[in-house]
């Protein structure tokens, strides 16, 4: 099983990029299950969702606590005491930063994906909603889902122009991602 | 009736799949007011409404109570209803949950389960639904997503019955289920047609129509009121094999059997059992498993009808076991046990002297995850080997 935790703020589109991965795994015939967790709605409020993925049938109804990608949507979030806590051996780390990753964040990490996700959304989509193409760099940094599957699973959240949109902004990230092997 | 035919799977939230299996029943009349975490039902079905798939009168109501009222008053005129709410919405529609059943009317109504008032807590937690136990309504809980439109459907069959009528409660744990995606199978709306199809055949229920007079809801002083409240008890004890009997014929019909008033896990050779509910029943199967491999005989009790209290089928299950684990995710004031415990112990003379477990975990957005259930099974099996064991374990204040 490969579990998968985004940490983003409400707005960001933390929820919906955690469904579409799991959409997009569907068509690779995986398993699948994805839930979010917060309380009040708000905007601007950290948001965790998780996404696990697997051959088989998935049982497990509780929250990611070893994680083998985190998926950051706001470089902000950085600062979570616990963000690293629990990860796999052999871990995937994407981050939506305008700087480059210097240094091995922690010692379970050995692939990182960092792209200006916000820059691209902005130009893309017109808006800061980086999760598309986070979701485009996470394809191409873990190797672990094909970019044609997360791009035919995209129509089934968005249509008409927007979809246009971030389907560029996926493949934007699936092409810029900068990705560190450690 | 032959197989259904394979319906078309999506990756949709538990409350989306609670609306798509509220539209399938083909209800006439559906009013909710949206309520967190259930809101998607609400917005849903009012698109459904919209787009000309869901063919209902869908009534706007400015709250959780006359949500209940509404549809209450349209299944009296012989309307098939769907509602749905959550924690204070519940609460609020107090009086008129009590009004539905006394009135015998078969409501359907989801609730996607939340902490109660008291503490603002917008988070999971089954308190809701136990602060409902004594309302009169029928409480089934579910474990995934595929279960809670399952469920639905077997739930108007159930409701509907000539010799059941009563309002139907469909519980899920919020947020772990109502925003869980994962791959729902949704049946043709023909299938779901056919499995309902039963129903009419049956003796046409009494309708409150103008110019008809019929006895609903109405004034019972002495024992027109204990007449009534005893035919009430007598039809939730038939509820009992009705679910068994509608799980059976779902099963074959569909494919998919979910053990009817309890769902056993790896019970048959198993010293002890661990009794469940809810999402994290799936949980505890994984763990089941690793215990398994460890060579410790366990297993697991789903309870999936709450009320009436499946008091048989559990007494044959737990007669002879060596400990019983029980994990409550909600409280019983006043009494040290979690209520299921709690209802469990009330069947004690008919079980057995067994070392009885009771364990609170899982409030307000807690996880009841792998090392907790680990720890459960570990003490049970203590107890089972007669060593000394704690009573009520609240496992969050011992972490």
């Amino acid at each position: 099983m490969k579990e998968i935790r985004i940490h983003g703020r409400g707005g960001q589109g933390a929820v919906m990029a955690a469904r579409m991965l799991a959409s997009a795994f569907v068509l690779e015939g995986k398993s699948v299950a994805s839930f979010p967790m917060y309380g009040f709605e708000r905007r601007g409020a950290p948001v965790v969702a998780f996404t696990r993925v697997d051959d088989k049938q998935i049982r497990e109804k509780t929250q990611i606590y070893t994680p083998d990608c985190l998926i950051v949507i706001d470089p902000g979030l950085l600062t979570l005491p616990t963000l690293f806590t629990g990860l796999k051996p052999e871990s995937v780390f994407i981050l939506n930063s305008p700087k480059k990753l210097t240094e091995q964040p922690e010692e379970h990490l050995k692939t990182g994906g960092v792209v200006n996700a916000t820059q691209i959304a902005v130009e893309e989509i017109g808006r800061d909603i980086p999760n598309t193409c986070l979701l485009g760099a996470f394809a191409a940094a873990s190797g672990w889902l094909k970019l044609q599957s997360l791009l035919d699973c995209l129509p089934d959240y968005l249509s008409g122009d927007i979809l246009q949109r971030n389907l560029k902004s996926a493949e934007r990230g699936y092409r810029e991602v900068e990705v560190t092997k450690w | 009736m032959v197989s259904a035919q394979k319906g078309q799977v999506r990756v949709i939230t538990g409350n989306a799949v609670g609306a798509y299996g509220a539209m399938l029943c083909r209800p006439d009349v559906v009013a909710a007011y949206p309520i967190t975490p259930q809101s998607e039902i609400a917005e849903l079905l009012s698109q459904f409404k919209a787009d000309g798939v869901l063919d209902a009168e869908y009534v706007e109501v400015e709250g959780e109570n006359s949500a209940m009222n509404v549809v209450l008053a349209a299944s009296v005129a012989g309307a098939r209803v769907f509602t749905a709410t959550s924690s204070y919405g519940l609460v609020f529609m107090y009086d008129a949950l009590q009004e539905a059943s006394g009135f015998r009317a078969p409501v359907v109504m989801v609730n996607a389960n939340r902490e109660t008032p008291g503490i603002h807590c917008v988070s999971s937690g089954q308190q809701d639904l136990i602060s409902a136990r004594d309302t009169g309504w029928v409480q089934i809980i579910v474990e995934n997503d595929q279960e809670i439109l399952d469920q639905i459907i077997m739930a108007y069959r159930l409701a509907e019955d000539y010799n059941i009528l009563l309002p139907i409660m469909v519980n899920y744990d919020g947020f772990y289920l109502s925003y869980l995606a994962e791959a729902v199978e949704i049946p043709n709306i023909e299938d779901v047609d056919a499995f309902l199809a039963p129903l009419k055949q049956q003796p046409e229920r009494q309708k409150l129509v103008p110019g008809v007079s019929i006895g609903c809801g109405t004034h019972g002083m002495e024992m027109g009121y204990v007449e009534a409240r005893y035919k009430h008890c007598q039809a939730l004890e038939r509820v009992k094999n009705k679910v068994d009997e509608i799980d059976k014929d779902f099963g074959d019909y569909f494919g998919r059997y979910y053990g009817g008033q309890i769902e056993e896990y790896r019970t048959d050779d198993a010293d002890i059992v661990i009794l469940a509910s809810g999402s994290a029943t799936g949980t505890v199967r994984t763990v089941i498993d690793t215990k398994r491999e460890q060579g410790i005989k366990v297993g697991l009790i789903k309870l999936r009808l709450f009320r009436p209290f499946p008091a048989e089928r559990l007494v044959e299950v737990l007669k002879g076991r060596k400990a019983i684990g029980v994990i409550d995710r909600s409280l019983c004031f006043g009494w040290k046990y979690g209520p299921m415990c709690m209802e469990l112990r009330a069947l004690s003379p008919e079980i057995g002297p067994t070392p009885l477990l009771s364990y609170i975990d899982g409030l307000a957005n807690l996880d009841i995850n792998v090392p907790h259930i680990e720890r459960v099974i570990d003490e049970v099996s203590a107890a089972a080997q007669g060593k000394p064991y704690q009573e009520v374990t609240w496992i969050p204040m011992e972490e």
